[in-house]
């Protein structure tokens, strides 16, 4: 009777490169024992000098360990489901077969892998805003597996977000961002530590906050928190992956200390209301999915160290010309944060920089409407 | 000369909502110029002072002309100038 054999990325190419294999067999050992026959390069893998099942590979039915079962000996009926794992070189856990899963599509990729899905489970990232940039890029971590999801965000679901924040739906309207968050992102995915941070990201706090996390998504509504995040993340250390809308463009770009930064881009904000917010000129909510999603995919990459980052490049999108363009970003000598002179050192008041208080820095709730 | 100018998000609306408008000149300041006669306020918007506002980017083909000769940076046939203001929406 054939069960079906998961065959994960590391044995691949010992089996014709099949995801999975039907194999015959009653037994956990027999059915082994016909699999090594089918493809005897695999043999070598599941099975040691001796016949044994070697210790670092892990042999599932069901999602259960056989040897809290009944070892090689565990019996297997038509249609049970075997996976063959074994232990990747780095000292991490091995995924567990629901994780080879759930991942697959990732998985079977080798730019990914077991072990760039590993990393991106050892993953702490910092998600600045739980709205329409922060939400679609926090979702798609989510769902990818990053170990460790920070969301900072002092406001309270409104009616008016659901426009565009896939992150709260109908029943969280009164709600706070980070509470709705949290619930959206374990019911995709319950293996992600959500770490909520419920507040406004502030200089009283964001090298507090930025340390404890690998990389930063700004999802940011307004420039005083813009020019804070880039400064904080400078000091950090941490690479900030940036995201803009308004109307129907985006602006994204990948900030690494050293390759320029925020400033270097717009070394000083506009004048406040010289460029209008979401809230006062409109966003299409699509557009939101887009940018969110580009965030996403730049810190995967980070993190999977493969392709060519947008670190150096401003990548601008025009939904209504259907128009991707990139530019190119250049350190600033001259900037005064990571310039060859810098006067910045440490973090300044942001609100008598931009002229604009911290949205929320008086944390009353559901006054920031944007 | 006629250069290509695009011109994004709240810009837009100074230039009839057009997203890519014609100017006339041979450096960048003189396209502005041109810009400013048929689309008057178009040049506040973009400088202060006689300088380009340091919250817009003016890009010439893919590089940003503060790094080149800022306002005389010269064109040539073709080019495509983008003006880019900075933009805070994350849509909280």
């Amino acid at each position: 009777m054939p069960v079906t054999v998961y065959i994960p990325t590391p044995f691949r190419k010992l089996a014709g490169n099949q995801t999975h294999v039907n194999v015959a067999g009653d037994t956990v050992g027999e059915v082994l024992d016909h699999l090594g026959d089918q493809y005897p390069a695999l043999r070598h893998m599941i099975f040691d000098d001796t016949g044994q099942i070697p210790g670092h590979v892990n042999i599932y039915i069901n999602n259960t360990e056989v040897h809290s079962l009944q070892g090689t000996d565990t019996p297997v009926k038509d249609g049970d489901e075997m996976a063959v794992i074994p232990a990747i070189a780095g000292g991490a856990v091995a995924l567990t077969p629901e994780q080879v899963n759930r991942y697959s599509r990732h998985i079977i990729m080798p730019q990914v892998g077991p072990s760039g899905q590993r990393k991106l489970m050892e993953t702490k990232v910092l998600i600045v805003g739980a709205g329409g940039l922060g939400g679609p890029a926090a979702l798609y971590l989510a769902l990818a597996g990053v170990g460790t999801i920070g969301i900072v965000d002092f406001d309270i679901v409104d009616l008016s977000n659901l426009q565009r924040q896939v992150l709260h739906q109908n029943d969280d309207v009164g709600k706070k961002k980070t509470q709705s968050a949290l619930e959206t992102l374990h019911s995709y995915n319950p293996d992600v530590n959500v770490v909520i941070h419920d507040t406004p990201i502030t200089s009283d706090n964001a090298l507090e906050i930025i340390p404890q996390y690998d990389l930063v998504v700004n999802g940011a509504d307004n420039f005083t928190t813009r020019y804070l995040v880039n400064d904080a993340c400078y000091f950090a250390g941490k690479t900030l992956v940036d995201g803009s809308i308004l109307l129907f463009d985006g602006q994204a770009t990948v900030f690494k200390p050293g390759s320029g930064c925020y400033r270097c881009l717009f070394p000083a904000p506009p004048p406040p209301g010289l460029v209008p917010n979401c809230a006062e000129a409109g966003v299409l909510g699509a557009l939101t999915g887009v940018m969110g999603s580009i965030q996403a995919i730049e810190v995967i990459k980070q993190v999977l160290e493969i392709g060519e980052s947008l670190e150096s490049r401003l990548l601008l999108f025009d939904a209504l010309s259907m128009e991707f363009r990139v530019v190119k970003l250049r350190r600033d000598p001259k900037c005064p944060l990571c310039g060859d002179d810098p006067t910045i050192s440490e973090l300044i008041d942001y609100e008598g920089f931009c002229g604009a208080p911290f949205p929320g820095g008086d944390h009353v709730p559901g006054e920031n409407g944007a | 000369m006629a250069v290509e100018v695009k011109v994004t998000a709240t810009l837009q609306k100074v230039v009839g909502g057009q997203r890519s408008v014609q100017g006339e000149g041979g450096t960048v300041r003189e396209v502005l110029e041109d810009l400013d006669r048929q689309h008057p306020g178009i040049m506040d918007m973009v400088m202060v002072d006689g300088q380009i506002h340091r919250f817009v980017n003016i890009y010439l083909n893919d590089e940003d002309v503060r790094f080149l000769k800022q306002l005389d940076t010269p064109l040539s046939e073709g080019d495509v100038l983008s003006i880019l203001p900075a933009l805070a929406g994350g849509s909280a």
